[in-house]
């Protein structure tokens, strides 16, 4: 009986410790042989947790949409009057996103080309590591190499609209980013 | 500031106090072409719709600056009691307002739409014709938009908006 016992512990610890050393934490014995001119990040788990927070929110995914129907407001509506993708991203011939956003319109919109992104950068659904994924495929991202999308994500009008126009169209508080433009780029 | 526009064919230079005036207000107080409507005043309804260079704008959202060495049309514009325009002779044909104050606008959505589809289906009509009607008046317009696309041909269009 004693014997039975001590055979079950043994086995217990063996398939304990085969499982920590294939999936536990990494521990004081494994190392990671990096160059010495490469950079070590060591906050980019928060890094990423940050710049996520900012493309998952409702301000950057109503116009990531999933089905070609641009969203508004922070309940995420679809767009007044029926408005959808059409061929290029702009509407149809002749009601398109230029017929009412311009370059600047007022108090509470106006933005340099405004468009709805590609129907392939969709980000309503996915989760955030597939997000990551798309942005990083230039076939998901409308070409763009890694470069580009650093710039884009930083300095577009488009997507620093994110931080611009408090209130909405009725004059209510609109819902901004969670994360400040400035901590947002750098983590970006 | 000074803005220099032409207006149904007539050219103007404008003294502008602020150039984020909406192009709504200088068509409509200053240039005294009241066919032009103000609606919600956020390019929602298109009652202040008029044509850019050819493009249909939400003009009460539009602001002057913007219009600088523009081509402006508007209803008063698009045709004459004489020679209307095709989309102005359909309306009539198909008696479309009621009450009549966002008719303007639609007319003229109307007409940009048939500069870039002339002959346009139903569903071209859904997805480019999204201005608002109080009057619910959208059955006649329809009926009036395809009769319009029968009366016209893109050169007679042309001529009429070049006139």
């Amino acid at each position: 009986m004693k014997l039975k016992f001590t055979a079950s512990v043994t086995i217990l610890l063996l398939v304990g410790a085969l499982l920590a050393a294939t999936n536990g934490p990494l521990t004081s014995s494994v190392y990671v042989t990096v160059s010495s001119n490469e950079t070590i990040v060591t906050n980019s788990d928060e890094a990423f947790d940050k710049m996520m927070d900012v493309l998952t929110n409702k301000r950057c995914v109503n116009c990531h949409s999933i089905d070609n129907i641009p969203k508004q407001g922070d309940d995420c509506h679809s767009h007044y009057l029926r408005t959808n993708r059409g061929a290029n991203n702009r509407g149809f011939e002749a009601t398109n996103c230029t017929n009412c956003h311009q370059y600047e319109n007022n108090n509470y919109s106006g933005v340099p080309d405004w468009v709805l992104v590609a129907a392939s950068m969709y980000w309503e659904g996915p989760s955030r590591i597939e997000i990551a994924e798309s942005i990083m495929d230039s076939e998901h991202s409308d070409g763009r190499t890694p470069e580009e999308i650093t710039h884009y994500l930083t300095e577009h009008e488009l997507v620093l609209w994110t931080w611009k126009f408090r209130v909405d169209v009725i004059g209510f508080p609109r819902e901004l980013a969670p994360v400040s433009k400035e901590n947002y780029i750098t983590e970006a | 500031m000074n803005i220099s526009l032409n207006v149904n064919g007539r050219s103007h230079t404008l003294k502008i106090a602020d150039g984020n005036t909406p192009l709504l207000w200088v068509i409509r107080d200053i240039l005294d072409l009241k066919g032009t409507k103000f609606g919600c005043g956020k390019a929602a309804c298109g009652a202040c719709t008029l044509h850019v260079d050819g493009e249909a704008v939400r003009s009460c959202s539009y602001a002057v600056k913007f219009a600088e060495g523009k081509e402006i049309m508007t209803i008063e514009g698009l045709g004459t009691k004489e020679n209307p325009h095709p989309v102005q002779q359909a309306w009539i044909e198909e008696v479309v307002p009621q009450c009549g104050y966002c008719q303007p606008g639609f007319m003229m959505a109307t007409a940009a739409l048939l500069n870039k589809v002339p002959k346009p289906t139903d569903q071209d009509i859904d997805d480019n014709i999204i201005n608002v009607c109080r009057c619910a008046t959208y059955y006649r317009m329809r009926k009036a938009i395809h009769r319009a696309a029968e009366l016209h041909t893109p050169k007679e269009l042309s001529e009429t908006q070049s006139s």
